[in-house]
């Protein structure tokens, strides 16, 4: 008899299972393009886009898929600038205008954002945070409208799933194409795309106050609180997301923040009275 | 045989637009020199997939449709390019009563005549699915008879319960058709969505262990921000992807079907034969017939 194996046999484990964030990066260029071309010209026969350039990532990826589903001549690229914000969100948002040649705009949002402050001195920095972004929808919405425009969202499924965002302001436009993408992915999508590394390698920021960073106001890393999510959105608990090597205190922060927030991620509540209620009885899909 | 499937990607409710662009696609198809015998359009072909309550404004009879798919093909192909059939998946409204439908139809010069009714057995409503909530369910899957000799029509889910393609098959399918609906998910593929991914491994493992065809025909375009992924498809008797469209867009896959294939394959792998031979043994086990698997 040969090859009888005696003695100790090897053992060989199982592996856990864990969600993959890895994405085929050109697969969903090709799906957010044709997910813009026939949601913008097809079905709204609109041709030309908005997009709001902050000098991060989300709104470069928007804006370089943008350009990919319609043309760097069919994108409108807006800053808006406070008088607080950094120099450099500026400069990093020409970086995407020059490597696009896309149209741009410069709106500088302090004084209609101080007008209405001046009567609201005390307000804090997270109500300041919130009229800035309020206002730079305000300046999306009305440049759309001057333009033929579609206005279009650059919110990521990370922050949307933390409530990271300014209710009816980032969450706003009507098309979002990186609002199932967590932003792991976004900065892999952004690196297939060519978006300039300065943006793409920088500490994210809401840029609303000086020196702030997304991942010191979350209180955890994008990288750790996206592989959370994606094992809490598929139902484990807290126990089992501790199993694969996660510590208590990062997955409770990441759930208190989730159920947290879950009304931010829908229209407003309406009092239902009837058998005929919008969205209640009364279904019919937006695209209808 | 020859067989188009017809990859569409209709508006979104406006079924007289939809069915008026199908007839520019019968006119081309029908410009072909050597006529075509089989057409097969995806699930809620003529007016989208999500349509929420919207269905009970789109639905129609078996028998209206007909109507107006034998008009449309008369009118633009041209009566002398008849026979033909057609298969299409619609919302069905049978007096009231709400199916999830595909139609086998036969059209001639003068008329068409319905070979089969389909009406989809499983409902996903989960998820991003909602069927149930305004459809009702089919109770049975059939073989019929067509000139070609014997099809099963199965729509979408019906296709992920191993159980049905078996049945189809054991009542003496030689094709599946598979008009499907399926939104797109999962980007950690080679390539390829995981979903197109996850229908591709169904599909060729039924036709291979059945030795059966399958026509799969997928519904295109976006839905709501919901990318239907297309990805038609021609699936021979071995398992083997004999023609398959991209996700995105539409188009048409077409395709010599020989059934002397089905034949062939079965004798080389006769696991239809032997199922057939066993099962009066797993019918008769007493805890499957009470429906209980523990």
């Amino acid at each position: 008899m040969t090859g009888t194996e005696r003695g100790t046999l090897p053992v060989i484990d199982v592996v856990r299972y864990e969600p993959s964030l890895e994405i085929d990066c050109g697969l969903a260029a090709r799906w957010l393009e044709a997910f813009l071309s026939d949601e913008l010209i097809q079905r709204r026969g609109i041709r030309r886009a908005v997009v709001g350039l902050s000098g991060g990532v989300d709104s470069a990826v928007t804006a370089y898929l943008c350009a990919r589903a319609l043309g760097p001549e069919n994108v409108t690229a807006v800053r808006m600038p406070y008088r607080t914000s950094s120099t450099a969100s500026l400069s990093d948002a020409q970086l995407v205008i020059d490597a696009l040649g896309c149209a741009a705009r410069t709106i500088d949002i302090s004084a209609a954002v101080d007008g209405y402050l001046h009567y609201e001195e005390d307000a804090d920095a997270r109500r300041r945070g919130n009229v800035m972004a309020r206002t730079r929808m305000l300046v999306l919405f009305d440049q759309s409208q001057k333009l033929g425009a579609l206005p279009i969202g650059t919110g990521n499924k990370t922050e949307r799933l933390m409530g990271y965002f300014t209710w009816h302001a980032d969450d706003s436009p009507p098309l979002n194409p990186l609002g199932d993408l967590f932003k792991t992915q976004v900065w892999a999508l952004a690196r297939y795309l060519g978006v300039p590394a300065a943006i793409v390698d920088k500490a994210p920021s809401a840029d609303l106050e000086a020196n702030q960073t997304d991942e010191s106001d979350l209180g955890i890393t994008y990288a750790l609180a996206d592989r959370i999510l994606a094992l809490l959105l598929l139902g484990y608990d807290d126990a089992r997301i501790a199993l694969r090597g996660y510590a208590p205190r990062d997955v409770a922060l990441v759930r208190a923040r989730v159920e947290g927030t879950h009304w931010k991620r829908h229209l407003p509540t309406t009092a239902m009275l009837s058998n005929t209620a919008i969205n209640e009885f009364y279904l019919r899909p937006v695209d209808y | 045989m020859k067989l188009a499937i017809v990859q569409v990607k209709p508006r979104k409710g406006e079924f007289e637009a939809n069915l008026a662009a199908l007839g520019e696609t019968f006119a081309q198809l029908a410009a072909e020199e050597r006529p075509y015998d089989l057409i097969v359009l995806p699930e809620a072909a003529l007016t989208g997939y999500f349509l929420e309550g919207a269905v009970y404004e789109l639905a129609l009879s078996a028998e209206a449709l007909a109507q107006r798919l034998g008009e449309t093909w008369r009118a633009n192909a041209g009566a002398d390019r008849a026979p033909v059939d057609i298969v299409a998946g619609f919302y069905e409204n049978a007096e009231g009563t709400y199916y999830n439908s595909a139609l086998y139809l036969h059209v001639d010069g003068r008329a068409q005549h319905i070979l089969h009714v389909h009406r989809k057995l499983f409902l996903p409503t989960y998820g991003v699915f909602d069927e149930e909530r305004f459809l009702s369910r089919g109770r049975r899957v059939d073989a019929f008879e067509t000139r070609f000799g014997k099809m099963s029509l199965l729509v979408c889910e019906d296709v992920w319960h191993a159980i049905v393609p078996t049945i189809a098959a054991l009542k003496g399918a030689r094709a599946l058709i598979v008009p499907s609906a399926s939104p797109a998910r999962g980007l950690d593929g080679d390539g390829e969505l995981e979903s197109v991914r996850r229908w591709e491994e169904l599909l060729r493992a039924y036709a291979s262990e059945h030795g059966v065809y399958i026509f799969y025909a997928g519904l295109a375009g976006f839905e709501g921000g919901k990318g239907m992924t297309g990805s038609s498809r021609i699936v021979g008797p071995r398992g083997e992807t004999l023609a398959a469209a991209p996700a995105l867009g539409a188009c048409v896959l077409r395709g010599d079907i020989d059934f002397g294939e089905v034949d062939i394959a079965r004798a080389n792998l006769p696991l239809l034969g032997d199922l057939n031979a066993v099962l009066p043994d797993l019918l008769f086990d007493e805890a499957l017939r009470a429906g209980r698997g523990q």
